[in-house]
């Protein structure tokens, strides 16, 4: 089965695994292990079992169909790069699970470590198989996020933490910098489908966005290798657990970022923008990670800026732009995995059994630990570049590549000078590590005692040690075929011939290799005992760290700019939010009559009612009045809010909209009397207090808010009055008015509209008034009011008075019977009320009513009974259940829209006839009309609830200690 | 007639936004209800003004447009109108909800200095 479901199944294993893992109890460290190993070992299987298809060159492919619309497949594609890569990642992963299940001890909870390693596996899998750009990114991004939880696995440690977070933003950054590259790459070629970008590299390279593409893309991948100057996040990653170390940071993520360069190399390298953009980061890398090396204590700290240092190489080989430096790059990726995957377990194991990492205080413990110390000399060996050994092999071939010349200029120069030095820096360092770990005297106040550890957590450093040995002993035998099927896969035809021999004779690779490794012996003689005593960091850069660079930037960014932005834009204070909307909505307004040119039509005198000025003339009146009493005189206020209601309640009369006057009419009562409800609660406040504003500034406020209100006002009698006075245009009212009676088989159009023709957009309506409702009601239920603000009316008194004087009286019976006939008519008044809902409702789809106004209706039925006798009284002989009359309604109006799937009509098509009912007549009787009856039955449920949830706060009480502070706060 | 009701819809909407700029959450709320007035007075102009036109349909007979007032507006005001009204007692819950948290009805919830 080695075709498209193998990809597929090592894909999503990981993943499945990693799911698994989450569940199982967090003291199955074996079980874990097991889990992990056998994932990795079934994906090492899958991948070998590939390599008969790619072997010769040629690549699987597997699709599936995603989002085909948008040229969007979860489509798979295996060469033998990406095989050579899928083995590394499964293989190292193996070995890592193996050495964590002896490195994480029994108190960690394992789940989360196998579950999230797991996951990043197949992330990374996921991202050497990608045969889809977009997909590539998105895996790309999920090893990010995985790297980021694996990081900060420890997170009750604060290094860990930090380092996480700044893994995190420098790679999520880079990888959304990769996003736009290759949504631009996608752009330029048409599609995202890796071998037709492959396959357009010219297209690519004389594009004029090839410039912003490439920048973009290398961004992603420079801050995905910890490349200069993105490095600095690399150190402190190493927070990580040390199996996380020597996965991600020897093996994986941090190759991602090669591996897309050597990806992409045949389509972006070979330009002058690649060679300098991707050449400098990586002789900088090179250098300057090698240089730092040298003066690292901690000895993870020590692989880190090796590892930046070695990837730097890779880099610096693939800017080169020749298909030999691609093959050297690729061989070194393998080389340096193994190796440097290696030296981190070893590392770990000396953390582990000594428990220090710091090399000043470790020494001699060769006579402790002696396997390990010799697997940990052999590989640092490779890691240095001494012969037999793999890091030889591609170090050799990186000299032979440095010499060359590719682009006159000065990097090109420098080139081979500072492949020497760092090489020489590379020697020193891992002499250092070798040396000051593993020899001189037996260390004194170790944590631990040290000693060799169990066979199975050395075991994976035996493999990968042994791998060094063979590779660098026997190339063309081990690595050579897998290494030139990798290579043509990238390569195609560009493959160059090279030889992967030991001895290559007297060449200047070898005597600059030779001038390496004398010079970097002796620059550890040199250094060495001042390496011994110093603190961390090299001389003179030690103040010059990224990290601190990188935290400035992140405060200034978080912090500072985002307090300025809040300071200058955001603003505590209600007022000048509001006056900017308003003024944002008038220039808005004004702007394109003002560019289109204004003419608000000619003033027209004739034609004025008297009876209309007179009302609109109470009607202005009240509007001012309100908006001058509100403050003081909230009743007054409400009352002339109401006369200003009713104006316009006669507006719509005199102007033929009958509907809208009712429904006018009932909504303004029923705001009334909520408002009032509510007004109890508001604090007091007299005209006595009322003093002119004394400063000017709060003067000119006021003025400015008049002018604002002004022209705001003028500005809508302006454009109101030019639309007005034009003749309409043609519009969709006569569709309307024709089709009303025919297809909608009523004769009141706007019901017919609301209840018909824009069906789904009353269905919408009504879906919010019922959530406006629902908030409503959560809101007051937890809610307790503000204690009343007035004392009990002076009536009342003389009533509480009368009845305690009188000794046949209860308390309170007097207010009781207070305003009894009124409140007997009130409660008379409720099936009046209820027949009146009927009527408007019945009659809405023929004549002016409808559902809304009919509910509104009902709802004031309901709230007069509350008025009447109070909140109490009816609740105990009636039982409204608002919600559910909203739930009803709400059903209602959807199965009546459903049901006319079942006729094969689309959601809310309406039917309607006129049936004949002996005596009653011909009566219309539309599907519409239930539907009205979900209108109806929502508006009842969501008004009564609004009312009655609020009428219900008059019978709460304050907690005790709320009214105590309330009361505190008055004395204040 | 036009005039008298544009003037109309300006002095409410011009009353409302005044109201709309005070720092008490009762003038606010009265604003937004006169502002409200104003708008559902301004889309129903949109279709143009006319007195004593029937607003209901014959039946059965043919229908000649021309006779009838413009039944969109009247549609969108209507609704309007309903949900103008939700959104009143949802500010006016918040607002008292925000007078009995802070103990004050200054619309930032304290009293300014």
């Amino acid at each position: 089965m080695a075709d498209d479901t193998s990809l597929i199944l090592m894909l999503v294993m990981p993943f499945v695994g990693s799911l698994i893992a989450a569940f199982l109890p967090s003291n199955a460290r074996n079980a874990e292990a097991w889990l992990a190993g056998c994932i990795s070992l079934a994906g090492l299987a899958l991948a070998i079992s590939c390599y008969p298809h790619v072997a010769a060159g040629g690549a699987i492919h597997s699709e599936i169909q995603w989002l085909p619309s948008l040229g969007l497949n979860i489509s798979l594609r295996m060469d033998g790069f990406a095989w050579l890569f899928a083995m590394l990642i499964s293989g190292i992963g193996f070995l890592v699970v193996l050495y964590a299940r002896y490195y994480m001890s029994p108190e960690d909870p394992v789940p989360r470590f196998f579950s999230f390693f797991l996951a990043f596996m197949g992330a990374m899998l996921g991202v050497v198989i990608s045969g889809n750009l977009i997909l590539l990114v998105v895996f790309w991004e999920l090893t990010s996020i995985f790297s980021f939880l694996l990081i900060g696995y420890w997170h009750h440690n604060a290094s860990a933490r930090d380092g996480a977070r700044m893994a995190l933003t420098v790679t999520v950054s880079g990888g959304l910098g990769l996003l736009a590259g290759v949504l631009i790459l996608g752009h330029i070629v048409g599609s995202y489908d890796l071998d037709r970008v492959l396959a357009s590299g010219d297209a690519i390279r004389s594009h004029e966005l090839y410039l912003p593409a490439l920048v973009l893309i290398l961004f992603g991948a420079l801050t995905k290798s910890a490349q200069f100057p993105f490095h600095f996040w690399l150190p402190n990653a190493m927070a990580a657990p040390t199996p996380v170390s020597a996965y991600l940071h020897s093996a994986t993520m941090v190759k991602a970022g090669v591996f897309l360069m050597a990806r992409l190399w045949p389509v972006l390298a070979g330009s002058y923008e690649w060679f300098w953009i991707v050449g400098f980061a990586g002789m900088m890398s090179l250098l300057l990670g090698a240089y730092f090396a040298i003066f690292q204590q901690d000895i993870k700290g020590l692989l880190a800026y090796s590892t930046i240092s070695h990837l730097g190489l890779i880099t610096l080989l693939l800017s080169l732009g020749s298909p030999l430096g691609a093959v050297a790059a690729i061989f070194h990726m393998m080389n340096h995995a193994t190796f440097k995957a290696s030296l981190f377990m070893a590392a770990g194991i000396i953390d582990h059994e000594s428990g220090t990492r710091d090399i000043r205080r470790l020494s001699g413990l060769f006579r402790f630990m002696p396997i390990t110390a010799t697997l940990a000399m052999v590989a640092s060996a490779a890691m240095a570049g001494v012969p037999l050994l793999n890091g030889f092999l591609s170090k050799e071939m990186f000299f032979a590549e440095a010499i060359q010349t590719h682009e006159v200029s000065i990097l090109d120069t420098a080139a081979p000078y500072v492949a020497v030095v760092a090489s020489a820096f590379a020697v020193t360092y891992s002499i250092r590590f070798i040396h000051g770990v593993f020899f001189g005297p037996a260390p004194t106040d170790l944590p631990h005692e040290p000693h060799e550890p169990p066979f199975l957590m050395r075991f994976p450093i035996q493999l990968l040690v042994l791998a060094c040995l063979i590779v660098g002993i026997v190339p063309g035998l081990t690595i050579g075929p897998f290494l030139h099927s990798a290579v043509t896969s990238v390569l195609g035809p560009q493959t160059p011939e090279y030889s992967l021999a030991v001895w290559h004779g007297f060449t200047v690779p070898m005597i600059m290799s030779v001038i390496a490794l004398a010079g970097g012996t002796l620059l550890y003689l040199l250094l060495k005992d001042y390496l011994a005593r110093c603190e961390e960091g090299p001389p003179i850069l030690r103040r010059l760290k990224g990290q601190r660079i990188f935290e400035r930037i992140m405060v200034t960014l978080s912090w500072r700019w985002a307090r300025t932005l809040e300071s200058r834009l955001g603003t505590r204070k209600l007022q000048p939010q509001l006056r900017l909307l308003v003024v944002i909505a008038f220039c808005a307004a004004a702007w394109p009559l003002y560019s289109q040119g204004f003419h608000p039509g000619e003033l027209v005198w004739r034609g004025i009612d008297l009876v209309f000025a007179g009302i609109w003339l109470i009607g202005i009146l009240c509007a001012i009045g309100a908006a001058y009493q509100a403050k003081f005189h909230r009743l007054a206020a409400l009352i002339l809010l109401g006369g200003a209601g009713l104006v316009t309640c006669m507006t719509f009369v005199w102007l033929s909209a009958p509907d809208l006057a009712v429904t006018q009419l009932l909504v303004e009562i029923v705001t009334t009397v909520l408002i009032l409800l509510g007004l109890r609660w508001l604090p007091k406040r007299f005209h006595m207090d009322f003093t002119e504003p004394t400063t000017v500034g709060a003067r000119l406020r006021r003025f400015r808010d008049l002018a604002m209100a002004i022209s705001a006002g003028m500005g809508m009698t302006l454009i109101a009055y030019a639309v007005m006075t034009r003749t309409p245009p043609e519009t969709i009212a006569d569709f309307f008015l024709e089709r009303s009676y025919l297809e909608g088989g009523g004769r009141n159009v706007v019901n017919v509209i609301l209840v018909d023709f824009r069906a789904f957009d009353t269905f919408g309506e009504i879906t919010v008034l019922g959530i406006v409702a629902l908030t409503v009601f959560a809101l007051l239920r937890r809610f307790r009011p503000a204690p009343d603000s007035i004392e009990l009316p002076e009536q009342q008194r003389i009533q509480r008075a009368f009845d305690e004087e009188r000794p046949d009286r209860q308390h309170g019976d007097t207010l009781n019977d207070y305003l009894f006939v009124p409140s007997v008519i009130m409660q008379w008044l409720f099936p009046v009320i209820i027949v009146l809902a009927a009527y408007l409702f019945i009659r809405g789809h023929d004549l002016p009513g409808g559902g809304f106004a009919a509910g509104v209706a009902m709802a004031a039925a309901f709230i007069l009974q509350y008025m009447a006798a109070g909140t109490t009284w009816v609740e105990d002989r009636l039982r409204v259940l608002p919600v559910n009359w909203i739930g009803l309604g709400l059903l209602i109006a959807a199965c009546v829209g459903a049901g006319a799937w079942i006729f094969g009509y689309p959601f809310l098509t309406s039917h309607s006839r006129y049936i004949d009912i002996p005596l009653v007549g011909e009566v219309p009787a539309a599907t519409a009309a239930l539907f009205d009856l979900g209108v109806f039955s929502l508006v009842v449920g969501a008004t009564v609830l609004m009312l009655i949830a609020l009428a219900h706060q008059s019978i709460r009480r304050l907690r005790a200690s709320k009214i105590a502070a309330a009361a505190d706060e008055e004395i204040a | 007639m036009e005039l008298i009701l544009a003037i109309g819809i300006g002095v409410l909407v011009g009353s409302g936004v005044w109201l709309l700029l005070r720092p008490r959450t009762y003038q606010v709320i009265v604003g937004l209800s006169l502002i409200s007035y104003g708008v559902n007075l301004f889309i129903f102009s949109m279709g143009r003004l006319r007195v004593n036109a029937s607003p209901v349909l014959p039946s059965g007979a043919p229908v000649d447009p021309t006779q009838y007032t413009d039944p969109i507006p009247q549609a969108l005001v209507l609704t309007a109108i309903v949900i103008g009204f939700a959104t009143t007692a949802l500010f006016l819950v918040v607002l008292l909800a925000s007078r009995g948290l802070t103990g004050s009805d200054h619309v930032d919830g304290r009293e300014p200095n």
